[in-house]
């Protein structure tokens, strides 16, 4: 599904990431581990640019348009589905078939009520779940997400990754919640001095066994 | 040993930095350097007051001015009108080709086309498009829409470049250009474009007014019969009720009503002779030509010297002087709003007056920025015949209004410490340094705005450019009024990148919100 064999990546010509080999299948829920600023966005985003074509990607800024609803920003994720004409029609006035497609993923996530609302006048865990609803209603066999959960509670979070791990084949997330990690992934691959340190089965791993990654 | 380290740090960051920008003089320097030059000019620039008795007419003047009589103007409401109509219209088409112009700025002719187009003010558009189009509401409506064509694609292009959302990630692939478009790019920049738009309509209106000056049926028309009579009466009705229109944009501009009014515009704007064929024709294979040329053997020698002779006498007799002229007109005014700018941002800033203070500031402001420069010089000039003077004192007096309200509105988001200076030293000390900067870029800005307004000047008699193209239209000599044209808007375009030069060598950047 996705691979890299030995590469070095980054973005505008600044490597983050050196000697990156990594082989994920289709089916496995993966969860990227690491402190801060060790390079998970940076290897999600390489697979984004390199697989974008069918999996949905939620970056860590929520990537909403402020100004349009939250009903439009999850129409979003269907763009490519439907001519120019009729995306023209439902972004002037919202179709009654499109909303009854995008409404039960919005309750799932608890936006129901906040279907037309601007996205820019949403707390951030509200436009956190959006971008997640946008990713759902996109679909595709793989769903990348950059620290997806990071704004909202704990039940929540695990409502998100349940749904996302229903609703996607392969799925890679980078979280910050080690528990959350160990709870849903079927493999961890943890980043730390710029290289992969660790990639294992979750279930061989214990919760101390990642305790390396965060330490100096 | 703590302290010492401090010390050490402190001096590294002073003595340090700056590379590469040490090389250019500093914000100060600069100043200095155009209030330097602005002197130099002054001596050359002739600054006389001719007329017998100023005073005596000022007087009158602001009688009548406050003595608006309402009722002296027959048919002022179609007159007001009139002025919004052409201002729609034209506001209207240059938005929307602006708009897609933007689509494609990234093309070089489309970028330089556009430079171009708006480096040439309405009014001269305006007294090309009388020989193409005669007096028809047509020529008024392009004169209006060919530059700010120009200025919106670039202004609307800018906005859209600086907006990269991040939404452009996430987007499906195979989203399509169009829709992607309207989801992911417009809706970030709508309110910029909208309230850049609606300032547009506010310039569109002076514009529409200042085009009454060359015949057509809006304000100016009415303004000049006025005063020329010396029904001041009767001028200052009509100046009040435009600055009512003005400052009552907000109220009656509704996107709402947009769709009514744009229908209803071109219905407003009013018969003019019907364009005729054969003189569209005839200006662009006839009229432009240089003389020398017209009509003769292109392979003979005699022709070509003879429009060498006819090249030479018209850049040496007309365009150098009209060059030089403008250049001392445009580097004085320029100094002098700057001044005046400093004088007059304080009265609308909340650091310095109170709310009714800031109110009677505000109204200052309003009508200064409201009057046209073209019709302050107009009135000046009725009162001191024509030298530089009353030019360099319009020029100085809008914008200075335009760039004071600007500053003013900036120095509100400043926050003071509780126990700053007051007064003078409040002034000097704390708010002054901090907005410096952004004063400078916004003059910097409109340095080639008060240049082009310097050379169209020349129409009122003022010998700037304009006022050799306005004497060549008047004589029937369209070629030379042409090249005269393209040397003026060459000219801008030079004091354009060199405002951009400094703007960027002294790392100025403004955040301007029209509204």
């Amino acid at each position: 599904m996705f691979k890299f064999d030995n590469e070095a990546l980054g973005y505008k010509g600044v490597t983050v990431l050196n000697g990156i080999s990594l082989d994920i299948k289709a089916g496995e829920k993966i969860a990227l581990v690491g402190e801060s600023g060790a390079g998970k966005s940076t290897l999600l985003m390489a697979l984004q640019s390199r697989y974008s074509a069918n999996s949905a990607f939620i970056p860590q800024n929520p990537g909403l348009v402020r100004t349009l609803s939250v009903f439009h920003n999850i129409y979003m994720g269907s763009l490519n589905r439907h001519s120019t004409f009729y995306n023209l029609v439902n972004l002037i006035k919202p179709k009654k078939n499109e909303i009854a497609l995008i409404s039960p993923i919005a309750e799932k996530l608890g936006l129901i009520d906040k279907l037309f609302t601007r996205s820019g006048e949403l707390s951030g865990g509200q436009q956190q779940r959006a971008a997640v609803c946008r990713a759902l209603f996109q679909g595709g066999d793989a769903v990348l997400g950059d620290e997806p959960v990071s704004a909202v509670d704990s039940l929540q979070s695990r409502v998100i990754i349940q749904a996302l791990c229903d609703n996607f084949e392969t799925v890679v997330l980078a979280l910050h919640d080690v528990e959350l990690a160990l709870e849903y992934s079927t493999r961890i691959i943890g980043i730390k001095n710029t290289q992969i340190a660790l990639d294992a089965p979750t279930s061989s791993l214990q919760r101390s066994d990642l305790d390396v990654l965060y330490t100096a | 040993m703590r302290r010492q380290a401090v010390c050490s740090a402190a001096t590294l960051t002073s003595s340090t930095p700056l590379k590469g920008m040490s090389k250019f003089p500093s914000e100060r320097s600069v100043s200095l350097g155009f209030v330097l030059l602005a002197v130099v000019c002054l001596v050359f620039a002739d600054l006389s007051i001719t007329t017998l008795d100023p005073w005596t007419e000022m007087q009158r003047m602001a009688t009548g001015f406050v003595t608006p009589n309402f009722f002296a103007v027959s048919n002022i409401g179609r007159v007001l009108l009139q002025t919004i109509a052409f201002a729609m219209c034209g506001v209207a088409l240059g938005a929307f080709f602006g708009f897609f112009l933007a689509q494609v700025f990234h093309v070089a002719l489309v970028r330089w086309s556009c430079a171009f187009v708006r480096a040439i003010h309405e009014l001269f558009w305006a007294l090309i498009l009388l020989q193409i189009l005669g007096l028809t509401p047509l020529t008024g409506v392009l004169a209006i829409a060919i530059p700010y064509a120009g200025i919106c694609a670039k202004v609307y292009a800018e906005t859209l470049e600086e907006s990269q959302p991040s939404v452009l990630q996430v987007l499906p692939i195979g989203s399509g250009i169009v829709s992607t478009f309207f989801f992911a790019r417009l809706p970030d920049v709508w309110v910029h474009i909208k309230n850049y738009t609606s300032y547009r309509f506010e310039c569109g209106l002076r514009s529409s007014a200042v085009l009454g000056f060359i015949g057509l049926p809006t304000l100016g028309f009415y303004l000049e019969t006025a005063f020329s009579e010396g029904n001041y009466s009767e001028a200052g009705a009509m100046l009040l009720l435009f600055y009512a229109l003005i400052a009552s944009l907000r109220f009656w501009l509704r996107p709402r009503l947009l769709g009514f009014y744009l229908v209803a515009a071109p219905f407003l704007l009013g018969e003019g002779a019907s364009i005729r064929f054969d003189n569209v024709v005839r200006f662009f294979t006839s009229d432009i030509v240089p003389a020398p040329l017209r009509g003769n053997d292109l392979a003979l020698a005699q022709t070509w010297s003879s429009f060498g002779d006819w090249i030479q006498l018209l850049l040496v007799d007309q365009a150098l002087p009209g060059i030089i002229a403008t250049l001392l007109l445009t580097q004085i005014a320029l100094v002098c709003t700057g001044f005046l700018t400093l004088a007059l941002f304080p009265l609308i800033s909340d650091k310095f007056f109170g709310k009714f203070g800031r109110t009677v500031g505000q109204l200052l402001l309003i009508v200064l920025r409201s009057t046209p420069e073209f019709i302050l010089a107009y009135i000046f000039l009725q009162l001191w015949g024509p030298s530089m003077l009353p030019a360099i004192v319009a020029l100085s007096l809008h914008n200075s209004a335009i760039i004071g309200h600007l500053i003013g509105r900036y120095s509100h988001s400043l926050v003071l410490r509780p126990d700053s200076p007051k007064g003078f030293n409040l002034y000097g000390y704390e708010i002054l340094p901090r907005v410096y900067g952004q004063f400078l870029a916004f003059l910097f800005y409109r340095w080639e705005v008060i240049m082009r307004e310097t050379a169209i000047l020349g129409i009122l008699g003022i010998a700037t450019l304009g006022f050799y193209v306005d004497s060549a239209m008047a004589d029937i000599r369209l070629d030379r009024a042409i090249l005269l044209i393209l040397i003026t808007a060459l000219l801008n375009i030079f004091i354009d990148s060199l405002s951009r030069y400094f703007r960027s060598r002294l790392r100025l950047s403004q955040q301007v919100e029209y509204s």
